[in-house]
């Protein structure tokens, strides 16, 4: 701890950082731009100087840069000095000299952090009268849109895309005033977090294209605390609406989840909710044959909310056995409601086998194995890692970026040997240079992580798991040893296993992605082996979809055995939660049990196939117009909130949340009276009956919350236009939306200011600072932790393990001459159900290609982009072929989200097909 | 007709003013065995004027502590204008059993504007900078010295290439030199041609392959240079006096200066501008500038001195006023000014000041990396004012412009001293010549006269 002095008044402060850092975080006003508070200090920009004393009696001082400065106990400050109040104005000034002063028409304006210093520093009268200079500006891609002349090189963005991120394809060109942050030529921008550019840019450089397609200003939108869906890490993110459109996703800072930064996924991929061929109303679907509501036969007829319910409940109970498919994607109330309807006996989950296993066998291995699961901050924290099975920036890309700076943290460790501050960015990496913690990567293929890996090795999931196992085995004896282990990967081996002993903090990922028990298993025995030798290694396991872990937690067969008990006659109607089960499983079994059902209600928000085929659609609300709650990869039941309501500015619409459909499908089901049903009640009602999940509860705020009395505003205090939002719908105002679920107003009206500690933040504002900066406000510390306390309750606990070492070891993978087997790897653009439903997570998604080794193409004559016919016993996809060095031979990889006919384990013949191909053999 | 060689006007300037016979090896050590033809001294003729005795002798009779303390006692202090004491610098350098061994390198990156001293002795006598280096590479126990050589130099790298395998060639690099256990090899790399690679961390970024920007200080190269390893940075004839200095002590070393100076030691004093007999001369530190002027044979007929910068293009002008003042680190700093690199440029009255100055800006902010808002706003904002004024386009806000860039420019407040060096010329010819300055703003219109 260290006192310092500032302009007369004395804090406390944690002196280990500098004066920024420590000033910010009490609370204090100074601007800056080129420091960051995950990046620290580079000393560029100028913009942070602070007049500082040499004791109390000096009083002539000298200017410093407070973000180059430590806080050193017993310094003296002040920000108010004149000398420093001119500097930073000057700097301002001298930024202005280029800047082209475009506010109006620039998409930063009103959420722009040089709008907020040069406010801050009082600069507004403009000196300079000579040319300034100009860029041409660059395509990037479909996300991130690019605006050279506004940048005021303060040199964060190559620094977050290169140094933190790990890209590649951005820098900095040119030298003095005549620098230039770009690619080396126009394109798409590679690395999956560019988007966090338009966060960390302090201006209109980089912004965000999809908000700039369907622009408005930051002040103008109404935000909700809301958890992203894209994958099971559960990012908290703010969605902004306008004119009952999802507008851009901002990031929302958790101190321990994601903190400052998202994937594009996560960012990008929310397009769907805005698609205009979305299911707005109940939909009915008339038989072929007579129908007792004298309706044409396949007619689509839109139904009002009560008949809709009323024939739902005629259905169901018409039925001798109704089962309810619930979803991975849905939250725990609307699958909770789900069981409330069909019964525990008559709930799927909605996740087929092969995947549940693997779900069911994490969920065993965090309680049992003996080893907690890390936060995503605390992942930064460990000092080796092992991943087991997993791609992760296609998998879970927000755990990636963690992994990178665990990597990387071995630099701070260096320097503070050598007495250098950690927060001097800059020369932490010019000491460490290349040094890193190790990092080893087990997968079948090349990862974007290899690249600062101590090792990686390219191996069929069988022989994943054989290294696993034999991990285990050197670093627990008692682990059974694996048979037949051949040199190269006995090696492998020990070399992990001795620098996962010799760590402080070994960290073990691993992961569904190969849909192999195995492979978790033998991630489970390290774990296992590590936690009987440190409590401070941890293991952390990755699932596919944004609930899948709270789904887990509900219990509930799998997909398969909902079909199966359809088409085997044991019972006649389903009721779909939010599923598209003919991305799930083959088409032909999907058609047999609902060519055999006889009723189908399926509840969406987008018109998925399965959607068509439903003799009752009930539009569901997407996550920007429900509330509930998900459990994500770390365990964290985390809530998230409704950004509007849909029926404002859309008065034909009739979505409603799942849950809330449910409850009055289930109430109407039995005649009841009253249908009504708050989230609250909701939650509790799922916290009651299932034990695991009794904390959901506490999780979030609940809907009597109040601040002074009053809710929490959804809008900033300037929103504009309220009153003629709907001018185009009618000349007569009606009254705001009114949330009976949650503590926000549909408005401005409420509490939206930071110095009350609250957990869920709609937007981040502070006086003076309308930038994402004004998260500085609402931390205890900056890049800490809300001061309110992060969002969300973690469930999982690991307790004392009955966990007993699998003994299931894989036989070695033999690679077969003329079959492959098939991998499904999961790829962050396209791999993902509704995100792919949105145009620029298309644009950017890759072609899809069949991938094989080198080698096995080679020996079958088969060359790179040659179209090649992927067969098993009951489908076939032609694709071109993709020649992969890394993939072993025997393996042919698809990338997820092409085909549900497919399943990673199967074994797949391969022909080239295409005339090209032919007419070259022949 | 005379031909002029290629890379003429320089060339002409740099060369040695002083006859063979008033060059000793005990008054003139950096220069003593230079040809009077100018031609490059060889490996041969080198060892034949008592070439790298003094290297085999330190190496093979001093501990690495030893020449540190006589360094300091001699107090060496930085040629490349900085002043600040070789020995000093060399006792920073963290050197231990647990620690890496670093690098040592040789700042041969001369670019300050009307500064050519370096070149001299990289042309004519690379084998006293090898010898140097590799008395200084055992004393910093570094595993490897690199001469960062200005891109333009081209004769200079021929030079130094030879010279390095030369001394190779002759075991004096390489593993166990001289038979002193001592392992050490020098690379020779020229730079793009970026004025800031002077700067020393500039210059490793830019050894590491990476933008010429400066490193924020501390940590200091001794600490964290190269690669992050514990490195020293020392300009060409700082590193030439190091032979010297372990042959004959420090005391000589301090008395060599006759007097003239508190500094010690000889400097290359030169003069380039409008004066008859542009050139170099070694001579005790502390000689006052109107005796180096003299030795150019003062200016050139038909041109009175108007001011001098004392040593290159980031110093402040001096006036006639000030010739008596003994050209040393202490003395001109007190006259607003700098002894830099202690190469005299003169003006003429009949030069127009302010266009010295926007060539001088212009330079600058060319040179800027481009990292820190001051420096890299402010410069070219300076120029685009001294451009109106030289087109006597400029407002009467301009000159307080200027004054507040040459005040808000300082030290602190930039990232390192590129641009507080830029507006020390500009800084002082406001102050000396502000009617100049004023003589470029427009008339103002007469009131109610659109």
């Amino acid at each position: 701890m260290a006192t310092i002095h500032v302009d007369g008044k004395a804090y406390e402060v944690d002196g280990a950082n500098n004066l920024l850092h420590a000033c910010l975080s009490l609370g204090l006003d100074i601007p800056y731009f080129c420091w960051h508070p995950a990046m620290d200090s580079i000393g560029a920009c100028r913009q942070c100087a602070v007049k500082q004393y040499k004791d109390k009696d000096d009083t002539q001082g000298e200017l410093v840069m407070s973000c180059m400065t430590p806080s050193t106990d017993n310094s003296w400050i002040s920000i108010d000095d004149e000398e420093a109040k001119t500097f930073r104005s000057e700097v301002v000034e001298w930024l202005m000299t280029y800047h082209p002063h475009d506010c109006p028409v620039c998409e930063e304006g009103g959420h722009c952090h040089l709008q907020d210093v040069t406010v801050m520093t009082g600069h507004s009268r403009r000196r300079y009268d000579f040319r300034k200079r100009t860029h041409r500006n660059q395509y990037l891609g479909p996300f991130v849109a690019h605006e050279m002349n506004r940048c005021i090189n303060c040199y964060r963005c190559v620094r977050f895309y290169n140094d933190y991120a790990g890209g590649t394809d951005l820098g900095v060109f040119g030298s003095n005033n005549n620098l230039y942050f770009g690619r080396h030529q126009e394109g798409v921008l590679e690395s999956p977090f560019a988007g966090n550019l338009t966060e960390v840019c302090p201006t209109g450089v980089f912004t965000d294209q999809t908000h700039s397609d369907r622009y408005v200003r930051k002040w103008d939108m109404q935000f909700a605390p809301s958890v992203c869906h894209q994958c099971a890490v559960g990012c908290n993110i703010s969605p902004g609406e306008r004119y009952g459109e999802i507008r851009r996703i901002e990031n929302r800072y958790h101190g321990e989840l994601n903190r400052y930064f998202l994937c594009d996924r996560g960012r990008f991929g929310y397009g769907y909710v805005n698609r205009t061929d979305r299911p707005r109303q109940p939909e009915w679907r008339s038989e072929r044959r007579s129908d007792d509501h004298g309706e044409r036969a396949d007619e689509i007829v839109i139904l009002e909310v009560d008949p809709a319910l009323d024939r739902g409940a005629d259905l169901l109970r018409n039925a001798r056995r109704v089962i309810g498919i619930g979803s991975p994607r849905a939250s725990l109330e609307s699958n909770h409601q789900l069981i409330e309807l069909v019964g525990r006996d008559n709930f799927s989950n909605g996740i087929v086998a092969a995947e549940l296993a693997c779900l069911e066998r994490m969920a065993e291995l965090e309680t049992s194995c003996g080893l907690p699961i890390p936060t995503l901050r605390e992942v930064e924290a460990h000092d080796a890692v092992l991943v087991l099975g997993e791609d992760m920036l296609h998998s879970a890309a927000r755990l990636a970026l963690a992994v990178r700076q665990a990597v990387l943290a071995l630099r701070d460790a260096l320097a503070e040997e050598r007495g250098i501050p950690t927060w001097n960015a800059e020369a932490v990496k010019t000491l460490a240079q290349d040094s890193r913690h190790p990092l080893y990567i087990a997968y079948p293929n090349a990862t974007e992580l290899d690249g600062i890996s101590a090792d990686n090795w390219q191996l069929a999931p069988a022989d994943i798991a054989r290294l696993g196992f034999a991990i285990a085995h050197i670093i627990d004896g008692n682990a059974p040893a694996v048979p037949g282990l051949d040199a190269a990967l006995a090696a492998a081996a020990q070399t992990v296993a001795k620098q996962l002993i010799a760590a402080e903090r070994p960290l073990v990922i691993s992961g569904g992605s190969l849909e192999s028990t195995q492979v978790l298993d033998a991630a489970g025995s390290i774990a296992r082996a590590l936690s009987r030798r440190t409590k401070r290694a941890g293991l952390m396991l990755i699932r596919r979809e944004a609930n899948s872990t709270g789904l887990t937690m509900l219990g509930g067969r799998p997909l398969e055995w909902a079909l199966d008990e359809i088409v085997e006659g044991r019972a006649d109607a389903l009721v779909v939660l939010e599923n598209d089960l003919y991305v799930r499983l083959p088409e032909a079994r999907v058609d047999a049990a609902l060519n055999t059902a006889t009723a189908l209600v399926v509840l969406d928000h987008q018109r998925t196939r399965t959607w068509q085929r439903a003799r009752l659609g009930l539009a569901a609300a997407s996550f920007t117009e429900a509330d509930g709650t998900l459990v994500n990869l770390e365990g964290r039941a985390q809530r998230f909130y409704q950004v509007f309501d849909t029926s404002y500015m859309r008065p034909e619409s009739r979505i409603h949340q799942s849950w809330r459909w449910l409850h009055a499908l289930r109430i109407s089901l039995i005649r009841g009276e009253d249908s009504t049903i708050t989230l609250d009640e909701a939650t509790e009602a799922c916290a009651q009956d299932y034990p695991a999940l009794a904390d959901i509860v506490a999780s979030s705020l609940s809907a009597d919350y109040r601040v002074k009395g009053v809710k929490l505003a959804r809008a900033p205090h300037r929103f504009s236009g309220r009153t003629s939002l709907r001018a185009n719908i009618a000349v007569s105002e009606p009254r705001t939306p009114q949330d009976p679920d949650t503590p926000f107003n549909f408005s401005m009206e409420g509490y939206s200011g930071f110095d009350r500690p609250r957990k869920e933040v709609p937007f981040a504002w502070a006086p003076g600072w309308n930038s994402h900066q004004a998260w500085n406000k609402f931390t205890d510390e900056v890049g800490g932790h809300l001061r309110g306390g992060d969002p969300g309750v973690r469930l999982v606990a690991p307790r004392p393990g009955a966990y007993r070492y699998a003994s299931d070891i894989p036989a070695a993978f033999e690679p077969q001459q003329d079959r492959w087997q098939l991998l499904v790897l999961p790829r962050l653009f396209g791999g993902e159900e509704t995100s792919s439903r949105s145009a620029p997570i298309e644009e950017r998604a890759e072609r899809p290609t069949i991938g094989l080794s080198s080698a096995d193409a080679a020996r079958r004559g088969f060359e790179q982009g040659a179209s090649l016919t992927l067969e098993t016993e009951t489908a076939c996809l032609t694709l071109p072929l993709r020649c992969d060095q890394r993939l072993p031979s025997g393996i042919v990889s698809l990338p997820a989200g092409i085909s549900s006919e497919f399943s990673s384990g199967d074994w797949a013949r391969l022909e080239a097909s295409g005339p090209d191909y032919k007419e070259a053999r022949e | 007709m005379t031909v002029i060689p290629k890379d003429s006007r320089l060339r002409y300037h740099c060369q040695l003013r002083q006859s063979a016979e008033e060059r000793h090896a005990e008054t003139h050590p950096l220069t003593w065995r230079l040809r009077e033809d100018g031609a490059r001294v060889g490996f041969e003729e080198y060892c034949a004027k008592e070439g790298y005795q003094s290297a085999r002798q330190t190496l093979t009779q001093r501990t690495p502590a030893d020449i540190i303390d006589t360094m300091k006692q001699a107090n060496v202090r930085g040629r490349g204008g900085g002043g600040f004491s070789a020995g000093v610098k060399w006792g920073l350098t963290q050197v231990g059993d647990h620690l890496p061994r670093g690098y040592l390198i040789c700042n041969a990156d001369e670019m300050e504007p009307g500064t050519f001293k370096d070149r001299l002795l990289l042309e004519q006598l690379p084998h006293l900078l090898i010898e140097s280096m590799i008395i200084a590479g055992y004393a910093n126990r570094s595993c490897y010295g690199y001469i960062f050589l200005r891109g333009e130099y081209v004769e200079a790298a021929r030079s130094v290439a030879l010279a390095i395998e030369e001394a190779r060639q002759a075991g004096l690099l390489g593993s166990d030199i001289a038979g002193s256990g001592f392992d050490f090899d020098i690379a020779l790399h020229t730079g793009a041609g970026r004025y800031i690679c002077g700067e020393e961390t500039a210059l490793i970024n830019s050894l590491e392959g990476k933008r010429a920007n400066p490193r924020a200080k501390p940590p200091f190269p001794g600490q964290s240079g190269a690669w992050g390893k514990p490195t020293v940075v020392n300009n060409v004839e700082t590193l030439c006096n190091v032979p010297s200095v372990m042959q004959h002590g420090a005391d000589w070393y301090q008395g060599l200066s006759g007097g003239l100076s508190e500094d010690g030691g000889t400097k290359l004093y030169g003069v380039s501008g409008l004066v008859e007999r542009p050139g170099l001369w070694e001579l005790p530190i502390g000689t006052s500038g109107r005796e180096i002027l003299e030795r150019a044979g003062g200016m050139r007929q038909g041109h009175t001195l108007k001011a001098w910068l004392p040593g290159g293009g980031s110093t402040g002008f001096l006036l006639p006023e000030h010739l008596d003042l003994p050209m040393d680190f202490g003395t001109i700093g007190q006259y607003g000014s700098r002894l830099g690199t202690g190469l005299i440029a003169v003006v003429s009255e009949r030069q127009s000041i302010v266009s010295l100055l926007r060539n001088l800006e212009q330079f600058f902010a060319r040179e800027s990396c481009g990292w820190c808002t001051p420096c890299r706003d402010g410069l070219p904002w300076t120029v685009k004012i001294l451009q109106a004024l030289e087109r006597g386009e400029g407002k009467p806000e301009y000159i307080e412009i200027l004054e507040q860039h040459t005040l808000g420019l300082n030290p602190a407040r930039t990232f390192c001293a590129h641009a507080p060096g830029a507006m020390m010329p500009l800084e002082s010819a406001i102050r000396h010549f502000r009617a100049d300055f004023e003589a470029g703003i427009a008339h103002a219109p007469l009131e109610g006269v659109s």
